[in-house]
């Protein structure tokens, strides 16, 4: 076993166990924090997978930013009866559902000849993704700056509709 | 030595339970974090194969990702502001008790 495996397993079991945490804890803002646990574990991954830049976005953004709104969204939609919702009564059929779709996976993943590892892969460099993004992906990129900018104010809108109808 | 099949398999497991989290939770909020999780395991695979599968263009993978992880933090700010609202109108975001479209 080499380091890297070490490291692999050791991630992959941070990061199931901190999900299935998300789903077995009844307390939602528990089940926020089993969330981020889950989310550094993939960016441990993307280290392993010698994507650092992708790794550092990780952090930030689903680490800082997403785990900052799902708190505040927790806090300001009263969280005295939060613990009390727990899983609804269609458990058992998105239990099925997503067991199936495991299963389904895991098959499709496991009897599938996939291309051999490409050997040692040269490391990334964040200057080239930088210029691969934005030379070649230039205006999908400047579109996503606009998705953001609309979400963003959509996002105003919609919380502060209340206020400008009284 | 770790290959393709051990990203695919921990990818899968992550969207299974993302999936289930987002089908089974009362809370909007809850639901929230299931797509969150399922859209991390689907950048999980994009990066096993940018990493693992020999291409032209290597570096393909690893910018998809990043327009994936910006739509996802978008939708997780516009969602956060429906639920907020929708706790302003309803007084609750139990999404089994939101069933005004229901007949």
């Amino acid at each position: 076993m080499t380091v890297a495996e070490v490291v692999f397993y050791l991630l992959a079991l941070l990061s199931v166990i901190a999900a299935v945490g998300v789903v077995t804890v009844p307390n939602v803002v528990h089940a926020a924090l089993f969330l981020i646990l889950s989310l550094l574990g993939v960016a441990g991954f993307y280290i392993l997978l010698s994507s650092e830049f992708l790794a550092l976005v990780q952090v930030l953004i689903y680490g800082g930013a997403v785990a900052t709104i799902i708190l505040f969204g927790l806090m300001l939609t009263g969280g005295r009866d939060l613990p009390a919702v727990g899983p609804g009564a269609q458990w058992p059929l998105a239990l099925l559902v997503s067991g199936a779709l495991v299963v389904l996976l895991l098959t499709a993943v496991l009897n599938t000849t996939w291309p051999r590892d490409a050997g040692e892969m040269t490391l990334i460099s964040i200057n080239t993704l930088g210029s691969v993004l934005f030379r070649e992906w230039l205006l999908p990129f400047e579109l996503a700056s606009l998705v953001l900018l609309v979400a963003l104010i959509g996002a105003v809108v919609i919380s502060s509709q209340e206020e400008r109808e009284s | 030595m770790i290959s393709l099949e051990h990203v695919l398999v921990v990818g899968a497991l992550l969207f299974s339970i993302g999936l289930f989290i987002a089908l089974s939770r009362r809370n909007a909020v809850g639901v929230l974090m299931g797509i969150e999780l399922m859209l991390n395991s689907v950048n999980l695979n994009l990066i096993g194969f940018a990493r693992f599968v020999e291409a032209p263009r290597p570096i393909d993978g690893q910018v998809f990702a990043v327009f994936v992880i910006t739509v996802a933090a978008a939708e997780a700010a516009v969602a956060l502001a429906l639920a907020v609202a929708v706790y302003r109108l309803r007084q609750t975001i139990d999404v089994d008790r939101l069933n005004l479209l229901k007949w």
